[in-house]
């Protein structure tokens, strides 16, 4: 019966030979494993693993490089999208994948994902987004909404003090150099399903040659935010889609 | 056959990265460097070698596109000015974490601050003992000639690869801007994916296949394995120290006084040694080109028959605490030098040699 079911043609789901088995170090909740698996799996449906170089961020994310079976290049703070551009030039062959949280794109690396973007460098950026610094202790993140109460707001944020919540992905779409930008979630199995869609179209794109790939993914925190799993992907559907809608934003 | 031309110290730095086989340059526009840039877009080395060129947006952007090109097995470079270089002390640091090759040319100015654009050899300490947080160094080759900005793009690239280290050429603006007669060598063609593979394949994210993957990274959680790697590095520069010191003496011989110098300082200090001479002061010229590794048993072995060394720096006095530590108590060891953008003369060392050491 069990020799049955585990024939080849009645696999219907299989771990991607791209993920390798280290255990994940995210808190329980969290998104990155599943834009991890995800991504892992568009690097295998594309047959593209031994074209691939990616680039991992400062953040969360930092040790990316244990959990995908590709060839990784660890980036300062910020400077992933610029890394990146000097992977690509160098090796117009290669596909280049970025991949950064709030922080690192929205802040200290605000310059680099602008001008990556213009330049329209033919790579493709990953861009969690859970309005929090999640590894340095839940502080507050240019996408941090208003009221929302972090390490560094902890009144919540005021738009008097700290300014406006930045919507990133509305300013990639406005650039010439991006041909795809869309923002997608993992909070439910649709999305899951939806966001690889997406990503591997964006993918696509970006080692066709076609410009910027730019895919934000709207992201839990559940340590950050001091809530169950179940109660941030509740937070977030409540809270952050409204402000940061789901959907493509450019495809050209 | 070499070549035979006049050029600029900036322009022969683009000359010579196309005819040394350079993949990448990636920089940003400021004085006194500008036609390092300048030159390669003029010349279009993407439509012959295949090489890169491409203007970031600042000197972060610049020095993190090095640092992926470099990743990746290729000889990548950029050029900058002091203040620039201020800027890219994060990326050499991520660069000498990760053990990576790369060329960084410092054409440098006065600082601190916007300072001025005018020549200063005040970024000594930067290149050799700083320019990034942790404990590493960078290859640091101080040319006094047009004909070395052309002869060190080949040494540095040789140098960063051999020690998976990047490289540093500290120069100053008026070896940048002066015009000179320079020998230049043949071309010698960009490596293939084949070769770049052969040479770097171990470590270099080249795409993963056939083999356990390649990260380029300088992290790690461990304090234990992150001593062992600093010790690692130490290592690399104990080697470095051992086999890579150059240097240069003029007139050393029955000398009794040394006037050490590099870079420009180097070319007005034997103009110095010759007027000198000429009154009869015996009087020799040390000039390190290597400044880390520093010539420290070379100027120590020098000291054992001199009287008294001066430095002669277009600073406040940097590279002497080098000298003095290589030589130590055992001699008068004195600064001159003017700062700021000015440029001492020759007659001013000699004045300078006059007065401290009293002959």
């Amino acid at each position: 019966m069990v020799a049955e079911i585990i024939k080849p043609e009645n696999i219907a789901y299989a771990k991607s030979k791209v993920l390798t088995d280290a255990p994940m170090h995210y808190c329980p909740g969290c998104s990155h494993g599943t834009v991890h698996k995800i991504l892992a799996e568009v690097i295998e449906d594309l047959g593209i693993q031994d074209k691939t170089i990616g680039i991992t961020p400062v953040g969360c994310a930092v040790l990316l490089y244990s959990y995908l079976d590709i060839d990784w290049v660890e980036a300062a703070h910020g400077r992933a999208p610029a890394v990146a551009t000097g992977i690509k030039r160098a090796n117009p062959d290669m596909h280049v994948l970025a991949y950064q949280g709030d922080g690192d794109l929205a802040a200290i690396g605000t310059g680099e994902i602008i001008h990556a973007c213009n330049r329209g460098e033919n790579i493709t950026v990953i861009f969690i987004n859970n309005g929090i610094y999640g590894m340095t202790g839940g502080q507050m993140a240019p996408t941090t909404l208003v009221g929302m109460k972090t390490a560094t707001t902890p009144q919540g944020r005021q738009v008097d003090i700290n300014g406006y919540p930045f919507k990133v992905s509305e300013i990639m779409a406005q650039l010439p150099g991006t041909s795809y930008v869309t923002r997608q979630a993992v909070h439910t199995p649709g999305a899951v399903r939806q966001a690889k869609k997406a990503l591997k179209k964006a993918v696509e794109k970006a080692y066709a040659g076609k410009g910027t790939s730019f895919v934000e993914f709207v992201a839990t925190c559940s340590s950050g935010w001091k809530l169950s799993p179940t109660e941030a992907n509740r937070w977030m559907t409540e809270n952050m889609l409204p402000f940061y809608p789901l959907g493509d934003l450019k495809d050209n | 056959m070499s070549e035979l031309r006049l050029m600029k110290g900036n322009e022969v730095i683009a000359e010579a990265a196309i005819r040394c086989g350079c993949d990448a340059y990636f920089g940003y526009p400021i004085t006194p460097q500008s036609e390092v840039m300048e030159t390669l877009m003029e010349l279009r080395p993407w439509e012959t070698t295949g090489m890169v060129a491409l203007q970031a947006e600042s000197e972060v952007a610049s020095i993190n596109m090095v640092y992926g090109a470099a990743s990746t097995g290729k000889r990548a470079m950029t050029s900058s000015s002091s203040p620039g270089i201020s800027l890219m002390a994060e990326g050499l640091s991520y660069l000498a974490g990760a053990e990576l090759p790369c060329l960084v040319v410092n054409v440098s100015r006065g600082g601190p601050g916007l300072g001025t654009i005018q020549p200063s050899q005040a970024d000594y300490f930067m290149a050799t003992k700083g320019g990034g947080h942790g404990d590493f160094h960078l290859i640091v080759l101080a040319p006094s000639s047009v004909q070395e900005m052309h002869d060190f793009v080949f040494l540095a690239f040789d140098l960063a690869f051999k020690y998976r280290n990047p490289a540093m050429i500290l120069a100053d603006g008026v070896i940048g801007q002066m015009m000179e007669k320079v020998k230049l060598l043949d071309p010698r063609p960009r490596r293939t994916r084949e070769e770049v593979l052969r040479d770097t394949g171990s470590w270099a994210a080249t795409g993963k296949s056939n083999r356990p993957r390649n990260i380029i990274t300088s992290v790690e959680l461990d304090p234990a394995k992150h001593e062992k790697f600093n010790q690692k590095l130490q290592v690399k520069y104990a080697e470095m120290r051992e086999k890579e010191v150059r240097y240069e003496e003029l007139l050393c011989d029955d000398a009794e006084y040394l006037i050490a110098a590099y870079g420009i300082s180097a070319r007005i200090g034997q103009k110095a040694v010759e007027l000198l001479r000429a009154e009869g002061v015996k009087v020799g010229l040390f000039r390190p080109i290597t400044l880390y590794p520093f010539p420290t048993v070379q100027v120590a072995a020098r000291a054992k028959q001199l009287k008294g060394i001066l430095c002669v720096e277009l600073s406040a006095g940097q590279m002497i605490e080098d000298v003095r530590l290589s030589v130590g108590s055992s001699l008068p060891v004195a600064h001159f030098g003017r700062n700021g953008g000015v440029i001492h003369s020759p007659n001013e060392v000699v004045e300078a040699m006059r007065q401290v050491f009293e002959f």
